[in-house]
């Protein structure tokens, strides 16, 4: 099982130090693209907490997902800045053309929407964030060629 | 000899295309390509410097489609060409700045240790290891410098609690989760000069007698946590970092930590929670985390901003940062102009400059040429002034006395399109989105307040809603533990006052 041993190696390099939790989730998620529920009691019983905690705190943080998400995963900025610069035009546009809602992944598996509140490129919005990777001034019709370019199967 | 190029490896520009531009100029003969900071006028970017014997020339912004056209008006001789923009230094957007905390940022490579210390780095750290703990504290305190995180504390104040306090552990942490929309200041001095972050903790490790740091960085900022990780190994290499700092028989061991997306993680109890390898739960106050912070343990927790300001405390004496500055809000800050400016970007000037200069001097109007209507400053819990407050100069009294927020300096400017009624319902919105959920009036209150806000655009029985808002922001600020909650109100009430013609009419 590829995912038992990258969640043993996530532990094994992190338990060491101090408030281990998040580094061991980051590192699991890192390696998988989500936490798989069922990792979750190992991970309890190396740092002696409980299941519960461990799962309080999978589910606190937006950034720690328990299913994998679509093939690309594309975050739209939604916080104040943005907006000044015309995100909420672009967040229509791009479910419409993605064909999904926001905290969606398509049917298809093709692709993962997500809010998210500030990438600090403030002065140089609408920011999205495709596959990790940040894009700014982001028009619709930037937006439309992105698409194309860096996610052609879709 | 080969000429130096230099295209910026800061995420905005990034966010714009420099990596093209740079390889792009990278293929050609004689050339070198040296990947720095960003110099802050974010418009600009990608902004592409050359070093010629007259000085650096800018160019920008520049596509990878003009690199060609770039080489054919002889570039790296500072040839002619529409983007040329003369001497970096003599833009005025520039010039008129005074760089203390970011004097290096776009100047250097910010991985370059020997780049660092020919441009006056680690002095500082020079002059703290030749002081007592104490002496260290005092000039911090002289200095007049206070938390750059929002909440104005005096730095100095903070680290002599945890100096004060024995423990055989300290910790100094370091809040990097600028989560502000509008802010990019942490963000953009990590990644253009990280060791002057180093330094900064190093001298708060040596003044309070911590032999830990942690910098809690946000996770959407991967560009400045590859820059840190990087940096820590350099500075660990050249024995900056741990056990014998410099041979000083000091220790420090530093390194970077990922936060999970929690906007509250930058409040600082649920950034030490977080920290520990919890859920970002607020925590009750007193103890202060000077005095139990981190694993229970002393800790002096400031945000970026204040560490790096107080290597040149230590390098100039408290006197030349104590001249900046007016009132009580001593030394610079560095201004972050977002939103809708035509001229976005970071703008380090001392306190005092106005917002008014801010927005049209520096930031040239709205970036749609409209009329700018409404400015929040100070991040999402700051309020939102309107024209006839521009006149306000930056300075924490004077802008409480405006119940208005300066915060992290970030600075977010609408044009006439903007729905203020839809800014305060999402200042509302927001706080749900992100309340850790320990206090009510912050965890239900928020829920409710969007609500109402919405009842009340309605135009359902709107002398009703306005109690009813009124009565909940009062509530929210008396009765959370924190500034989510405490301070969402700010922009709800502002937004109210200030443009009530956008709240619906009975």
């Amino acid at each position: 099982m590829p995912e038992n041993d990258a969640v043993e190696r996530a532990i094994a390099e992190n338990l060491s130090r101090e408030g281990a939790l998040l580094p061991i989730l980051h590192a699991v998620q890192d390696a998988l693209g989500y936490i798989p529920p069922e990792s979750l009691s190992r991970i309890a019983n190396a740092l002696n907490i409980s299941n519960a905690e461990v799962h309080g705190v999978v589910t606190f943080y937006h950034d720690f997902r328990t299913a994998p998400a679509g093939r690309h995963v594309v975050k739209v900025c939604r916080a104040e800045a943005c907006q000044a610069r015309g995100s909420d035009a672009l967040a229509e546009h791009a479910k419409a053309a993605l064909g999904v809602d926001f905290k969606e992944t398509r049917a298809d598996g093709g692709v993962t929407l997500e809010p998210v509140y500030c990438l600090g490129n403030c002065a140089l919005g609408p920011s999205v964030l495709l596959d990790g990777r940040l894009v700014g001034r982001v028009t619709p019709e930037r937006f439309e060629r992105l698409v194309q370019e860096e996610m052609p199967r879709l | 000899m080969s000429v130096r190029v230099f295209v910026p490896r800061d995420a905005a520009a990034l966010s714009v295309g420099a990596d093209a531009v740079a390889k792009a100029i990278a293929a050609r003969p004689g050339v070198s390509v040296v990947r720095n900071g960003s110099r802050g006028m974010l418009w600009l970017e990608p902004l592409v410097e050359v070093e010629t014997p007259a000085g650096r020339i800018a160019y920008g912004p520049v596509d990878a489609a003009d690199v060609a056209g770039l080489f054919d008006a002889g570039f790296l001789q500072g040839g002619a060409h529409r983007l040329n923009l003369g001497k970096t230094e003599d833009i005025p957007y520039f010039k008129k700045q005074e760089r203390l905390g970011f004097a290096r940022v776009g100047v250097i490579d910010p991985l370059s240790l020997a780049e660092y210390e020919a441009h006056g780095g680690w002095r500082g750290l020079t002059a703290a290891l030749g002081k007592s703990g104490a002496q260290i504290v005092d000039d911090v305190t002289k200095s007049g410098l206070r938390g750059r995180g929002g909440a104005a504390f005096p730095t100095g104040i903070k680290w002599k609690t945890v100096h004060d306090t024995a423990a055989a552990q300290k910790y100094i942490v370091c809040n990097a989760d600028e989560g502000d929309s509008g802010t990019f200041a942490d963000r953009m001095v990590m990644e253009g000069d990280p060791f002057l972050l180093i330094e900064g903790m190093l001298i708060a490790g040596i003044a309070v007698g911590a032999t830990r740091g942690y910098i809690y960085l946000r996770s959407e900022y991967p560009d400045a946590e590859r820059t840190l990780v990087a940096a820590l190994e350099l500075a660990r290499s050249a024995g900056y970092l741990g056990d014998n700092v410099r041979g000083s028989g000091k220790a420090f061991h530093l390194e970077v930590r990922r936060g999970a997306g929690a906007y509250i993680c930058g409040e600082e109890t649920a950034l030490l929670e977080s920290l520990e390898g919890r859920r970002g739960i607020v925590r009750y106050r007193p103890p202060v985390p000077a005095v139990q912070g981190l694993f229970a343990k002393p800790t002096a927790l400031n945000n970026v901003l204040t560490f790096i300001s107080v290597p040149a405390i230590l390098e100039h004496g408290p006197q030349f940062y104590q001249d900046y500055g007016v009132g009580r809000s001593r030394g610079t800050l560095a201004f972050q102009l977002a939103g809708n400016l035509k001229h976005g970007g970071l703008v380090e000037k001392a306190f005092g400059v106005t917002l008014r200069e801010l927005l049209y001097d520096y930031g040239g109007g709205s970036a749609s040429g409209r009329p700018i209507r409404a400015v929040q400053v100070g991040g999402p819990l700051g309020a939102y002034l309107k024209e006839s407050q521009f006149d306000t100069p930056m300075d924490y009294e004077a802008f409480a006395a405006q119940n208005a927020l300066v915060g992290h300096g970030g600075l977010v400017a609408f044009d006439d399109t903007v729905d203020m009624a839809k800014m305060a319902r999402y200042a509302m919105e927001f706080c749900a989105i992100e309340s850790c959920g320990k206090c009510t009036p912050c965890r239900i209150g928020s829920t409710r307040g969007v609500e109402v806000i919405d009842r009340l655009v309605a135009g359902d029985r709107r002398e009703l809603q306005l109690g009813l808002l009124k009565d909940l922001c009062e509530t929210m600020t008396d009765a959370s533990l924190c500034a989510l909650g405490g301070l969402t109100p700010y922009p709800v009430r502002s937004a109210l006052e200030h443009f009530p013609e956008d709240f619906g009419r009975s």
